[in-house]
């Protein structure tokens, strides 16, 4: 029996990189997704709600229920679950809306 | 490919699935111009959904009992002369009088650079997406849609959790079951709200689909390699954790779905994957008009002439957004689909006499049968609502209550999912109720004295978000070059 | 449930919700018929605009200062869910002719009861910090205000008291003797009351026809694009002068004026789309670019910020776009309160009072002479 998902598809991915989530180092594969690699390094949760300030990651997993909505680099509500992860990338967790510097 | 960028395609393909690739790769090599449009990076839709290339992945297969039937298409695409453009969000398919159509997407690695895609005709294979319904709980993290887990194996190699029930109701928990356990999760249990006896009613479909018979049969036996119990008349009803799932409580139902006070057993894990079947994805095609039929499973789907065309002539669709009914169905509709446009842009009606249309045709209507017969026996019982609370959240996205929807019910006089999300948000946010429809639909049928009503479909004009700059840079639209 | 009553109000729209609150309050007895659910019409694809401020000198402007003061009065009686906001208006132009323009309006506005304070360029941002640089200056009109509709016509309804038959379609009017009115007819059975009042909105020609009456109500449609959550951004509702000129326009062609304007849930609301194509909902894309680029023009930062839906609203107008408010000339016990085009939320109040006081036969509020709906009359 496979032990990961990697053996099971026999990968032989190209060299994993660094990304940050919250400044805290994680390492992503190529080819991964940003909810894919929080997943990965076992992070479930990278928002906050508006009103009950509750976590929120992934849910549907294909871009439909925007529930994994990211800041990304500064960029708030990218769907982490189709957004690839780049090297580098600085994922925040995102706080309600994600556009409080715009408050007035 | 058109000659010149002004000049429209013969047909746009929208989702690069199982019917979408058919119907492209078949319109392609009858000698159309195809543009074939998708969100994602790669083809195959959310059943085919493989790992990127960077992942190295030798044997995708390992997690698709049908690669090769994929593997088959993409090859033919990749010889069909179709345009694939992938990252294309399509937010809106549009016609000017009895011109080409257009299809209004948002593409780049931001996914907010604006483009349009001219065709004469357009075959909509955008597919479905997962039903949800709400359970105390559902909103911690480590709670993701069972399609979700899937998707996120198939495409990032990664899971939710080690140690992961999956429950809900339908087929696909099975499949979700096995590959989480092929790929090295523990399951604890599948958790299955309806009895499987529907399927029993109907011997005489499930021998004509003998296919059927073979999935279940392998899913069947994955879960006997892996020790995986199926538990049926039993639904997840609590979540317990304070920022992430620790365990589950599975309830036994009747046969309503309504809870049985006294069963609750707990189960240690650290994921649930969840989902109650799928909805077929219709919002490009009811924002025109197309008209809808309703599925044994409370679904609403396209409703689709003998040869895959909508309603709204011009408009051809294939696969799930006609209703659930999986990927050799999908692909036998895309073919049809693709054959059909052929004859009709080319006048060569022909074409759909043939001997292939009618065995496509035959296929189909017994496919259709089957899913039918399975949609039926695994729709919500009505006394799924039972294992609400008050406090529960229906509304991820705007974080409404059952507590709030049932005050505009029986206090404000809500009867329907549109009055609802008017007077308590539910629905209004991101996914615009892509997650909390059914369960709106089916609190606000409580107030009712026939005690149902039937959702509407869906009407979203923007399929997707569009920012403000992207529409305000659409050329205008006497403009007629892209 | 009896099926008597003293009026019967058809819609369960703003208009008809108004009209029943202020028929309870005058002690009779109410039943509101619809065929469709509260507020799904024109109510329910409304933005809540409660303004005085692109309403010239006339009627119409009596009656939305009517209406202004009787919302803050049914603001304190309601509960805070209808989200009445008293955020003031702000109508912004582009350089100094369109500033001349607006404050030659202003002045003829004040002296029918319209406050207006002339904002020049160096202080706009004082009031808008989003608003685009370069401007040529605007007027603050402090009476402007705005409720969410839906709640708003569900909390009337609710406060009235009023039997509320939703779900139900008037497929008759009967009249009994010299065509007096008796009641209505639906799928479910007779409804009966000597007065009925035609609150179907853009569909109220079809009501009045149902009566033997005339009243030709038609459809303009308007699209609003609503953004994702967002803090408060815009304080105002923030428009351009030309909205003015767009809403009492007579063209059938499409027209934009944008107005812009957060709300207590988060999304900025961007309307002011016209355009008379019957009951047609489908999708305008340029509609809808027109809005964005009139938005963004003004308010800059929202380029960056995502349209999540759009819905279409069918404004009810009719030929002088005025409202018919009143009895009808020929159907006794027939009453119309229909035709606000863009303006029925913020009409509502005034139009349920004028309503309750002809139904009591006490006086009116104000002169109903130019809603007369016999203004109409079909040539013979």
């Amino acid at each position: 029996m496979a032990r990961t998902p990697a053996d099971l598809v026999e990968a032989e991915p190209d060299p994993p990189f660094e990304i940050t989530f919250d400044g805290r180092t994680v390492t992503a594969l190529p080819g991964q997704s940003v909810a894919a690699a929080l997943w990965g390094a076992g992070i479930l949760a990278w928002r906050t709600t508006r009103h009950g300030g509750r976590p929120r990651g992934a849910f549907c997993g294909i871009g439909q229920c925007y529930d994994c909505l990211a800041t990304v680099n500064g960029e708030p509500n990218r769907r982490a679950c189709l957004v690839p992860a780049r090297p580098g990338d600085a994922i925040t967790t995102q706080e309600g809306h994600g556009h409080a510097d715009l408050a007035v | 490919m058109p000659t010149s960028p002004s000049e429209p395609y013969d047909l746009a393909v929208i989702g690069a699935g199982p019917a979408g690739l058919a119907g492209a790769v078949t319109a392609g090599e009858l000698g159309l111009s195809v543009a074939l449009l998708d969100a994602a990076g790669t083809t195959g839709g959310q059943y085919f959904r493989h790992p990127a290339p960077g992942l190295g992945a030798a044997r995708p297969q390992a997690l698709h009992h049908d690669w090769a039937a994929f593997a088959a298409l993409r090859r033919r695409l990749g010889a069909s002369g179709v345009t694939h453009l992938a990252h294309h969000h399509v937010w809106t398919v549009q016609r000017q009088d009895d011109g080409p159509w257009t299809a209004h997407a948002l593409t780049g690695a931001e996914g907010d650079t604006p483009v349009r895609v001219r065709a004469r005709a357009i075959l909509l294979a955008a597919g479905a997406y997962e039903r949800q319904l709400p359970f105390p709980g559902w909103t911690l993290p480590g709670v993701v849609g069972a399609g979700g887990a899937q998707a996120m194996l198939k495409s990032g190699l990664v899971l939710p959790g080690q140690r992961v029930v999956v429950a809900g109701s339908g087929p696909l928990l099975l499949a979700v079951a096995s590959s989480l356990a092929t790929a090295g999760a523990h399951v604890p249990a599948v958790i299955e709200a309806s009895g499987y006896l529907g399927y029993a009613h109907r011997p005489l479909t499930l021998v004509a689909n003998p296919h059927k018979l073979l999935e279940a049969a392998v899913h069947g036996t994955a879960l006997l390699r892996h020790r995986i119990p199926l538990r049926t008349r039993s639904a997840v009803t609590e979540v317990h954790g304070t920022d992430r799932v620790e365990a589950v409580t599975v309830s036994r139902l009747d046969r309503d779905w309504r809870p049985l006070p006294g069963t609750g057993r707990r189960i240690a894990c650290d994921a649930l994957a969840v989902g109650h079947g799928l909805l077929p994805r219709t919002e490009l095609a009811t924002g025109l008009g197309c008209a809808t039929r309703r599925a044994p499973d409370g679904t609403h789907a396209l409703a689709l002439g003998d040869l895959q065309e909508t309603s709204v002539p011009g408009l051809w669709a294939a696969g799930e957004t006609g209703g659930i009914g999986g990927w050799q169905l999908a692909c036998a509709e895309g073919e049809l689909a693709g054959i059909a446009v052929a004859a009709r842009l080319r006048g060569l009606p022909a074409l759909t006499g043939s001997r292939r249309v009618r065995d496509l045709a035959r296929r189909r209507d017994r496919m259709r049968a089957f899913a039918d017969t399975m949609a039926a026996a695994h729709a919500p019982g009505p006394g799924w609502t039972g294992w609400l609370t008050d406090a529960t959240d229906v509304c991820r996205c705007e974080e409404v209550t059952v507590g709030g929807i049932r005050e505009a019910v029986t206090g404000l006089g809500a009867r329907d999912t549109r009055t609802v999300k008017l007077l308590t948000r539910a629905g209004m946010g991101w996914c615009q109720g892509r997650m909390c429809g059914t369960a709106v639909a089916c609190l606000a049928a409580a107030g009712t004295e026939q005690g149902t009503v039937p959702p509407s479909a869906e009407r979203r004009p923007l399929a997707v978000p569009v920012p403000l700059g992207a529409l305000a840079d659409q050329p205008a639209e006497n403009d007629r070059t892209s | 449930m009896s099926n008597s009553s003293d009026v019967i109000v058809v819609g369960a729209g703003v208009i008809g919700a108004a009209c029943a609150y202020y028929a309870a309050c005058s002690g009779l007895s109410v039943t509101v018929v619809d065929r469709g659910p509260v507020a799904a019409g024109t109510t329910g694809a409304g933005e809540g605009n409660l303004l005085v401020s692109d309403k010239e000198p006339g009627p119409e402007l009596e009656l939305a200062l009517l209406s202004a003061t009787l919302w803050r009065e049914l603001a304190q009686e309601l509960p805070a869910r209808i989200e009445y906001e008293a955020k003031g208006g702000l109508v912004v132009a582009s350089d100094a002719t369109g500033m001349a323009e607006l404050r030659k309006f202003a002045e003829t506005q004040a002296g029918a009861g319209v406050t207006a304070e002339e904002i020049p360029p160096g202080r706009l941002h004082d009031l808008e910090p989003h608003l685009a640089p370069g401007l040529g200056g605007g007027f603050h009109y402090p009476q402007d205000a705005q409720v969410q509709p839906a709640l708003a016509t569900a909390h009337l309804l609710r406060a009235s008291g009023a039997r509320v038959r939703t779900g139900e379609e008037v497929t008759a009017v009967l009249t009994g003797p010299h065509g007096k009115v008796r009641g209505v007819r639906t799928a479910a059975g007779d409804l009966h009351a000597p007065y009925v009042v035609n609150a179907a909105g853009t569909w109220g020609g079809e009501v009045a026809w149902l009566a033997g009456a005339h009243l030709p109500v038609l459809p303009r449609r308007g699209f609003v694009l609503v953004t994702e959550p967002l803090p408060r951004l815009v304080r105002h509702k923030v428009y351009a002068s030309d909205y003015v000129s767009g809403v009492a326009s007579g063209s059938a062609a499409l027209q934009t004026s944008v107005v812009v304007e957060g709300t207590p849930a988060g999304p900025v609301l961007i309307g002011g789309s016209r355009e008379r194509v019957g009951f047609d909902r489908t999708l305008s894309v340029e509609a809808l670019r027109r809005l964005a680029a009139q938005a963004t023009m003004l308010f800059p930062v929202l380029a960056g910020v995502r349209a999540m839906r759009t819905y279409a609203g069918f404004r009810p107008y009719l030929p002088d776009h005025l409202p018919a408010i009143g009895t009808d000339p020929r159907v006794p016990g027939l009453l119309h309160a229909c035709g606000h085009e863009g303006a029925g939320i913020g009409l509502a109040p005034a139009t349920g009072l004028v309503v309750a006081r002809l139904l009591t036969g006490d006086q009116p509020p104000l002169d109903v002479g130019p809603f007369r709906p016999g203004r109409f009359a079909p040539a013979a």
